[in-house]
Order: C-alpha cells, then structure tokens, then sequence
C-alpha cells in the first residue's frame, strides 16, 4: 500500500499530509486534519452530506481520492464563515429556519456557496437543479430554498 | 468503529504515469489488474461493492491534451478528463451540440457531474449512460491510445455488452470527436426516470434530425435508446423508414413501433420489460414530434 506526501491548501490554511492511495478527501478531512463539519451519508455519491469545494466547484468528497487533491484548494463548511462573520447562505438557512437535524447542512451550504459562486442570480429552478445532489429528510426543502433566494438577495445587497 | 451505508474503499495503488505511453504499457503489463481512472464515479461504486478488485489504479485525467475541450471549424472534441460540467458550462456546446450539453445535465446531480466525464460514461458501457445516445446519433469517434499507439474507432460497434466495449488491454480513451454537425439540425432527449432528477433512466430516448436531399424523405433521423436492451443502441429500421417517407405523425407513429420491435429490455427494479417497450414506443413518437417542432421553428 503506497503512501503519497501531498500539499494542498484547505480552508485558506496549507496542509501536507501522508495518504494512503484509496483514501478519500472526506476521509482525509475528517480523521486526519479533524474537520468533522463535512459529513458521511451514504459514501457513494448520493446524498451530498459530503459536499466540499475543490478549486471552487462542489463536489462530492466521498468520491474523490485524498491523493487526487494534490495541490488543491478546498473549502469545508468550517471555511465558510469570514472572521466570525457568517457567510450570507449560512445566516439565511437560520433566519429561515432550513435546519433541522442539521446533518445535510453542511454540504446543503457549499452547494448553495457554490451555486451564487457561478450563478449571483439564480432562479427557483436553478437553486432546486443545483441542491439536487443534497438530500435532507427533515426539512422538505421549501425553507432551504427560500434561504438560498434571501442569501441571493443579501450578497446582491452587500456587492 | 465507524458504520458507513457502503464500506470504504478497499486497497489499491493509485498510479499517475508521466505519458500516453507509459500509461498503456502499465495497464497492458497489469491487464486484469489495473484499470483507467477518470472521474472515479462508476469504479468507487463498483470497488466499494466488493464488484471490482483492481490492484492498480492509473489516473488518465491529465495525461498530454486528455484535459482539453475544443469546439472550433473542425468539430467538437471532449479530452477524456473533461467533466461534464465543464461540457455544459461550455458556451460553443451549448450553441452548436445542444443535445450534448442537455445528455450531460441528466446525469446525477451537480456535484457528480464535476467528476463524471463522457468518455468515462462511454467507457463504463452501461446500458442506461445517458450521455450515449446523444455521443451515437451525433457519429461520435473515439480516439484510442494504446501500445501501438492511437487510433480512432466509431463509436457505434463499442459497445458489445453490459459494461462491456472493444477496448484492449493498455487501451485509453483520449477524446471523443464530433464533426461539425449539418446545417439546420436539432436533437432531443427525454430520459423518463422514476423521478424527475437524478435518477438512472427507465428509457433514454434520444432523437436527432436534419435536412438531408440524398434521403427520399429529405430528411435523415437518428435514434437511440438507452436502457432497454444489453448495450445502448440506434434505431436503423426506423431510421431507414423516415428516410423514405415523409416526415409526419404517421410516419413517427410507424418508426415508433420499429424502434419498440428493435429493443429487447429486461425486468429490473425499475421497470418491468413491457412498460419499457410501450414507452419506447411513446417516447420515440415523442422525441420525434419535439424534434421536427424544432426543425421547422
Ligand atoms: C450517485 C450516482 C449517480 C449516477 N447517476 C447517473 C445518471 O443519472 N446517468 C448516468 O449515465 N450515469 C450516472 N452515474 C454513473 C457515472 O457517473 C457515469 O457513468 C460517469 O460518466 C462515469 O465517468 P467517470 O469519469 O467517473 O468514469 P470512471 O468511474 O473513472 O470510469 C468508468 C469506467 O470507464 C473506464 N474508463 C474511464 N476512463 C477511461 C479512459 N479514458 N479510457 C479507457 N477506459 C476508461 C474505467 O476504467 C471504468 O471501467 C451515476 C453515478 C453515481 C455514483
Ligand atoms: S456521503 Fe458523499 S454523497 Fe453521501
Ligand atoms: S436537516 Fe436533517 S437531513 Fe436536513
């Protein structure tokens, strides 16, 4: 079993760390640089609890291999807020009340981070095409939605 | 103890070779045992399943010009490292190979659709890829590097069971190729799931057509249908028949039986084989109509 020594940037912090080659990013963040937020739903690419950005697009860290990530710029969930200040889609999801359980949360938000990232404005139609990959069995999705429209609302505000 | 829904990966070594070259003769030195790595989204499902064993996987995504996307006078090519949502984000795609960036956008959801790629849909050979149809109608070729070096292969005739193609081993998939497609044409895919996202198809239908003066009808269709036979397939009795007679409800109705006749689908949990046949009879009947709408917008 190779180890692989990689370097990579996470949360705006550089890392190095040994990996094994079927490690996953997930696995990587979670038991080796203890970023607990992005969660284990299913481990194969279903449920979106996993949802990290790498290079700035969303994808799911259950089906990304550590050593893949070489040189990399990830952001989790605990990378999201800005000096104590909470991103716009992080305050929303509260104001709205788009939490439950909690467990979706995390990878609900980096979609929906990512989402504004590519798309400012985006339609109902495009916030529920983009969240598709993120399932939650609390909520029923319309607070969530709504709070992704208030933090499309609240960033055109503040740019 | 950690308890996961799917296990972790099991072992294996992952392999980045510097060149095309080394790459093949590593999996041609390895065959059985090493396998071409692109997005990862279908071999992590399978090696996590206990289904695939491989020692080796070798990460073909960057390999010389295997990143690269060009839409230009020349065609379309898609480097087998591009993902498809790079293809749908791609502005020249979505302007010139429409039907190409609405196959990628029904594929799982936004964050697999950063990893998946076509080539990796192609190459998986799954009966239900729903991106096949779309590379099929639209006369995609593979490009192939292997031990001997590259080569170009049609893409019909690829496929030649469930997760089964021509490839040998030390083969690699570099791109796929489209020419530029004729003037005027228009293409549509309906994939009919158990919902409306995200999920694998029940029946992939995909239609293509354009002004062509060779064809009797003046006009030449292509269909294919995923989902419903032991490899995705185009629909050549009812193709042949719309290019003898004149495009119109009953000529769709018509081809629409002899693409039903032509599939062969199983029982499976999505579907049972009957409904699938009905509905290719349906969905062929409705692809066509949406198609030649857009012909004679
Ligand atoms: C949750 C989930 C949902 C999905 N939903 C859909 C869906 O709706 N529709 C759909 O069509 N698919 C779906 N898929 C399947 C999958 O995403 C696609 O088949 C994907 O396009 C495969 O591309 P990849 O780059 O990830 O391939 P990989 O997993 O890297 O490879 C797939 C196969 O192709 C071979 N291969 C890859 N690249 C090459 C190459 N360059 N040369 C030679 N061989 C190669 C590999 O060795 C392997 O055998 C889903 C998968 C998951 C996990
Ligand atoms: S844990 Fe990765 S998608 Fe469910
Ligand atoms: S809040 Fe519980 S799964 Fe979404």
């Amino acid at each position: 079993m190779a180890l692989h020594h990689i370097t990579l940037t996470v949360n705006g912090e550089f890392e190095q760390v040994d990996v094994p080659s079927q490690m996953t990013l997930l696995q990587m963040l979670r038991d080796k640089l203890a970023l607990t937020g992005t969660k284990n739903g299913c481990n194969a690419g279903e449920c979106g609890a996993c949802t990290v950005m790498v290079d700035g697009e969303a994808v799911n860290s259950c089906m990304v291999l550590a050593v893949e990530c070489q040189g990399a710029n990830v952001v989790t969930v605990e990378g999201l807020a800005k000096d104590g200040v909470l991103d716009p889609v992080q305050q929303a999801i509260i104001n709205h009340g788009g939490v439950q359980c909690g467990f979706c949360t995390p990878g609900m938000l980096i979609s929906a981070r990512a989402l504004l990232n590519r798309n400012p404005e985006p339609s109902e139609d495009d916030i529920r095409a983009a969240l598709v990959g993120n399932l939650c069995r609390c909520t029923g999705y319309v607070r969530i939605i709504e709070a992704v429209q208030e933090a499309a609302k609240r960033q055109k505000a503040l740019n | 103890m950690t308890i996961n829904a799917h296990p972790e990966l099991p072992d294996f070594d992952y392999v980045r070779p510097a060149t095309l070259m080394e790459a093949s003769q590593f999996l041609a030195q390895h065959a059985g045992e090493a396998r071409p790595l692109c997005g990862g989204t279908d071999i992590f499902v399978r090696m996590r399943d206990g289904l695939w064993h491989d020692r080796y996987l070798v990460d073909v995504k960057k390999l010389d010009g295997t990143a690269n996307l060009a839409c230009d006078a020349a065609g379309l090519t898609i480097g087998a490292g591009v993902s498809m949502n790079r293809v749908i984000a791609e502005a020249a795609v979505r302007q010139n190979y429409p039907l190409l960036a609405e196959a990628c956008c029904s594929v799982a959801s936004h964050q697999l659709r950063t990893r998946a790629t076509i080539v990796g849909n192609l190459c998986n050979a799954s009966p239900a890829g729903d991106t096949i149809g779309a590379c099929l109608v639209l006369g995609g070729r593979l490009r192939v590097h292997g031990t001997d070096g590259f080569r170009e292969i049609p893409l019909e005739g690829f496929f030649t069971g469930p997760g089964k193609n021509t490839l040998r081993p030390g083969d690699i998939v570099t791109a796929i190729h489209f020419a530029p497609l004729p003037a005027h044409s228009a293409g549509t895919y309906i994939k009919l799931g158990r919902n409306t996202w995200s999920d694998l198809s029940i029946v992939g239908l995909t239609a293509f057509g354009y002004p062509d003066e060779t064809a009797a009808s003046g006009y030449r269709f292509k269909i294919a249908m995923a989902s419903v036979a032991p490899t995705p397939l185009l629909a050549h009795k009812a193709q042949d028949f719309l290019a003898e007679n004149p495009p119109n409800l009953q000529s769709f109705d018509q081809a629409a039986r002899l693409a039903s006749a032509a599939c062969s689908p199983i029982d499976d949990v999505r579907s049972s084989a009957r409904y699938r046949k009905l509905m290719v009879y349906q969905l062929t009947k409705k692809a066509l109509q949406q198609t030649w709408e857009k012909l004679t917008r």
